[in-house]
């Protein structure tokens, strides 16, 4: 396998250890972030852990993509230093209130714009929206294959990218055509930390902002306008615990405690 | 006045501490118990560039400065003093070299020191005294182009890991002079290591030479000059390195009591209800700022190349006493689960009194100060 250029989509999310202080706006229904730190989301700095690693072995480019308001840019600056090559910040009101059909929209015109990629890498979802539809709409929109919930990737003699996807007891062997966009969980890879000199250069380095004018996004289908799904409400829902009183005789009550778990399919 | 940190420091502290949290926590119980230096995170420090913050690019350091250093310090002392303390005397070990090293000393020893390939130290204390400097009795003899250097060196940090130890002997009546010694000369050895309550994972021992041929060109500036290169390399490097261990003490006092204070309940109520866990909580808080303060701008000073013995000094004693203090005062928050083992608090305070003399005493403290404070506000 020669050189490859590796984007890596990457979202900035609420720090998920510090989701206690999080609150929602009861009229917009939105997530206040103002108060909780940002961090890169973690999935996705397996899939940025996951680019370097083949970048290191193979040779290449790795390309980080976010599609994020202007304070992400320290998001792509974390990636920059971790190791990669190059970042690109899509940021513009346009691509406000966007889903995540209008999302990967966005981003799939940007991909298109970078060109030459061999491998598209995301995390399998984010910690916020937890929906785990773009790395498939994505896919979609590019029309190259995608696999979800990957552990591991290889690349097999004749070109093809060969992944082990977890599934509920284990994982099974999908190999696929390249380009393709993988989405990677947490059992691929332990993320780098950026070194002291790392960190130094990233901050000498540029953040590319594209605009949707640079990706020549359709107004309709980008940011709310091109959204087909809205949320309705976030709650947190209430938990709370079915409670039987069986009164009587101990006896009786055995018996008749036998008598529901047997009902309920317990015993 | 800007107090802010740059978007590369900030980002700096948060990778120190990704790495303080996922990779020296785990080994915290063995350091306590064995007293061992895990090498394996020695060298990932180096890894991830800490060993070169204080070393220029051009001899394979990054030159990130001191106010850089000072945030790996705190992040990594917030998490263990221990390996705080083993990084910060490699830096002190670095000192000599960099700033008064020639080219060519630079070239020899701060490329591998920067990639943590070598380990330093400095060693001046001894037996007779560490306050009494021109007390020493090592002797280094000329012979040739060599000197032979004999002396027993003791409480020196890094003394069984380290592989270029910088050396301050006699030279003449009076005359202090510094050599780089390096691990494997003939008659230069590693003596007893010490078996300390606190700082458990941070080698503190003898160093021992009989007899030890050192090269000429290994000698530090010029015969007498090893009074000035130790003071201004323990001040400039080792006493901040020392503050910076123990401000991330006092930052963990603080996280600890505010978390302790708001899980643990009496009369149906967290104890941070409570006004007297307040009062404590705010010292702690209080002694935080102000010894986050001190430490950051005496190590800007030091960034904009200014004099700063005095601001050193300061901080040193104020943070190290403080260090102290809030971990006596999270034991009391803690009541008496704060001196069992399983709890952090009786080891914040076993890994504070080892660095209240460390780089010096208290009362060197206060005469470095006394000095500038009785020129100054004459």
């Amino acid at each position: 396998m020669n050189s490859l250029k590796v984007i890596v989509c990457i979202k900035q999310v609420p720090d998920p250890q510090q989701l206690s202080k999080i609150t929602i706006d009861p009229v917009s229904k939105t997530i206040r972030r103002e108060d909780v730190p940002a961090v890169i989301n973690p999935l996705d700095k397996h899939a940025l852990e996951e680019g370097l690693r083949i970048r290191d072995e193979y040779g290449g480019r790795v390309i980080v993509l976010s599609m994020c308001p202007p304070h992400a840019e320290v998001a792509c600056r974390e990636a920059l230093a971790m190791g990669a090559d190059e970042a690109i910040l899509l940021c513009d009101r346009a691509f406000a209130g966007a889903d995540t059909l209008s999302t990967s929209y966005s981003l799939s015109l940007a991909i298109k714009r970078i060109r030459g990629f061999n491998m598209i890498l995301c995390g399998n979802e984010t910690v916020d929206g937890s929906t785990g539809q773009v790395p498939p709409q994505l896919a979609d929109f590019l029309n190259i294959p995608h696999v979800t919930r990957a552990r591991k990737i290889e690349f097999t003699n004749d070109g093809m990218v060969r992944v082990e996807r977890s599934i509920e007891y284990g994982y099974m062997v999908v190999e696929a055509t390249l380009p393709a966009v993988i989405a990677v969980t947490k059992e691929i890879n332990v993320p780098r930390i950026p070194t002291v000199s790392g960190i130094l250069d990233a901050h000498q380095r540029e953040v590319k902002i594209w605009t949707a004018k640079d990706i020549e996004a359709e107004e309709e289908r980008t940011g709310l306008a091109g959204s087909p799904t809205q949320v309705a409400d976030i709650f947190s829902p209430e938990i709370g615990r079915k409670g039987e009183m069986l009164r009587g005789k101990p006896e009786e009550v055995a018996k008749l405690l036998v008598q529901r778990l047997h009902e309920l399919g317990v015993i | 006045m800007d107090f802010s940190f740059t978007p590369e420091q900030e980002m700096l502290r948060k990778a120190v501490r990704e790495f303080a949290e996922k990779e020296i926590a785990p080994k915290l119980d063995e350091m306590d118990e064995t007293g061992k230096v895990p090498m394996d995170l020695v060298k990932r420090m180096s890894e991830l560039g800490f060993g070169g913050v204080l070393i220029a690019k051009e001899y394979g350091g990054t030159g990130a400065g001191h106010v850089a250093r000072t945030i790996i310090l705190e992040e990594i002392g917030r998490v263990s003093a221990a390996m705080a303390n083993t990084l910060q005397i490699h830096h002190l070990g670095e000192s000599p070299i960099i700033y008064f090293g020639t080219d060519e000393q630079k070239k020899k020893w701060l490329p591998s020191m920067a990639k943590g390939k070598k380990i330093g130290a400095l060693a001046l204390t001894e037996p007779v005294g560490g306050s009494d400097v021109l007390g020493i009795q090592t002797v280094a003899k000329k012979e040739g182009d060599a000197y032979v250097v004999s002396g027993r060196k003791c409480f020196i940090t890094n003394s069984h890991i380290s592989d270029v130890c910088g050396v301050i002997a006699k030279t003449g009546e009076k005359e202090l002079t510094c050599f780089v010694v390096e691990k494997g000369m003939p008659g230069f050895a590693p003596g007893r290591e010490e078996n300390k309550f606190g700082l458990r994972g941070c080698n503190t021992g003898e160093v021992v030479l009989e007899n030890c041929k050192v090269p000429a060109e290994n000698m530090i500036g010029k015969p007498g000059d090893g009074l000035r290169v130790a003071l201004s390399c323990i001040s400039n490097v080792g006493r901040p390195g020392v503050t910076a261990s123990a401000l991330g003490i006092v930052r963990r006092c603080l996280e600890e009591a505010v978390k302790y204070a708001n899980k643990r309940t009496l009369y149906g109520k967290p104890i941070a209800d409570i006004q007297a866990i307040q009062w404590l909580v705010t010292d702690i808080y209080m002694d935080y700022e102000i010894s986050r303060w001190m430490t950051y701008y005496a190590a800007w000073l030091r960034d904009q190349g200014a004099r700063c013995d005095t601001e050193n000094s300061l901080a040193k004693l104020w943070v190290t006493r403080g260090a102290v203090r809030c971990a006596e005062r999270l034991i009391d928050i803690f009541g008496a689960y704060g001196v069992l083992n399983e709890y952090i608090p009786q080891r914040l305070l076993r890994d504070a009194w080892p660095l209240v003399s460390a780089a010096g005493t208290s009362e060197i403290m206060r005469l470095v100060m006394v000095r500038e404070v009785l020129r100054k506000f004459a």
